[in-house]
């Protein structure tokens, strides 16, 4: 473990750039390039790198798995939840003119809204991917290579 | 004392700064290309591997330094300075951990037949235990 020296000091050093970039990338997302799909990944990717540095257990201590589907299951439901209050007002599903008094605030937030729901159900769904890979069983030993 | 804002004929501080990034986007094409022609001709993982590691370091660096110089004092210059910054951490580190894989699986440098290094290696852990 000691010659990984240079990779656990320099993991250190950017997962937290990495978290804030992928929070600029979801927040930013309105006014210029990037939105919920690249900022979950950016932010999953920062997570990753940390299990893959420094190893799986580790990685599951700070993200537990239930957190996995509960993530997915409340970014998807933060999705159709701005839909289902759209339908309330009495607009259609989705419209986001009808979500606050004033048509230009209720698109701004609904964007922002919506692309929150969308970044965290890809995050949920890029650590299922990785903790479905990585937590699996070895088939073969690393010694029969 | 001479008035540098207006510059000295057609030895303007805006031509100085073309040609300073023109040089700088040169060099760093130039990094480019010796490093892919390396990649592809050099026969052995370990002087690819070098070539591969000029491309991310010395030809994107230069590049980046020239597109600075082009953008001013823009908030574009500083999103390129934290790319210059980003690179000049990762790239190294990148190129360390394939090269420490490597080793580890049990390539060497052409010409080292001998393979002394595991040798050494191997008596320091005996020595430790």
């Amino acid at each position: 473990m000691d010659h990984h020296l240079i990779l656990r000091v320099v993991t250190r050093l950017l997962v937290a750039p990495i978290l804030l970039f992928g929070l600029y990338v979801q927040f930013h997302g309105d006014f210029g390039p990037g939105g919920g799909f690249q900022a979950g990944v950016i932010f999953a990717v920062a997570l990753i790198l940390y299990g893959i540095v420094f190893g799986l257990s580790r990685l599951r201590s700070i993200f537990p798995d239930r957190w996995v589907m509960r993530l997915l299951a409340f970014g998807l439901l933060l999705y159709a939840g701005v839909g289902v209050v759209s339908l309330i007002q009495g607009g259609n599903y989705l419209d986001y003119n009808v979500l606050l008094p004033s048509a230009k605030a209720g698109q701004h937030y609904g964007i922002i809204v919506i692309e929150l729901g969308v970044g965290i159900t890809v995050f949920g769904v890029m650590m299922a991917i990785y903790y479905g890979f990585a937590g699996r069983p070895p088939s073969i030993e690393d010694t029969d290579w | 004392m001479i008035d540098l804002s207006s510059g000295l004929g057609w030895l303007t501080w805006d031509f100085l700064i073309d040609a300073m990034s023109w040089v700088l986007i040169f060099s760093g094409s130039f990094f480019l290309f010796i490093g892919s022609l390396g990649m592809l001709r050099l026969q052995d993982f370990w002087s690819r591997l070098h070539a591969a590691s000029i491309i991310d370091s010395a030809g994107v660096g230069l590049l980046l330094f020239g597109m600075m110089l082009q953008g001013g004092f823009t908030l574009a210059t500083l999103k390129l300075a934290f790319i210059v910054i980003f690179l000049f951490i990762t790239g190294p580190t990148a190129s360390h951990a394939v090269a420490n894989a490597a080793f580890v699986s049990g390539s060497r440098p052409m010409d080292l037949v001998e393979d002394v290094t595991t040798k050494r290696k191997r008596k320091k852990k005996v020595g430790k235990k």
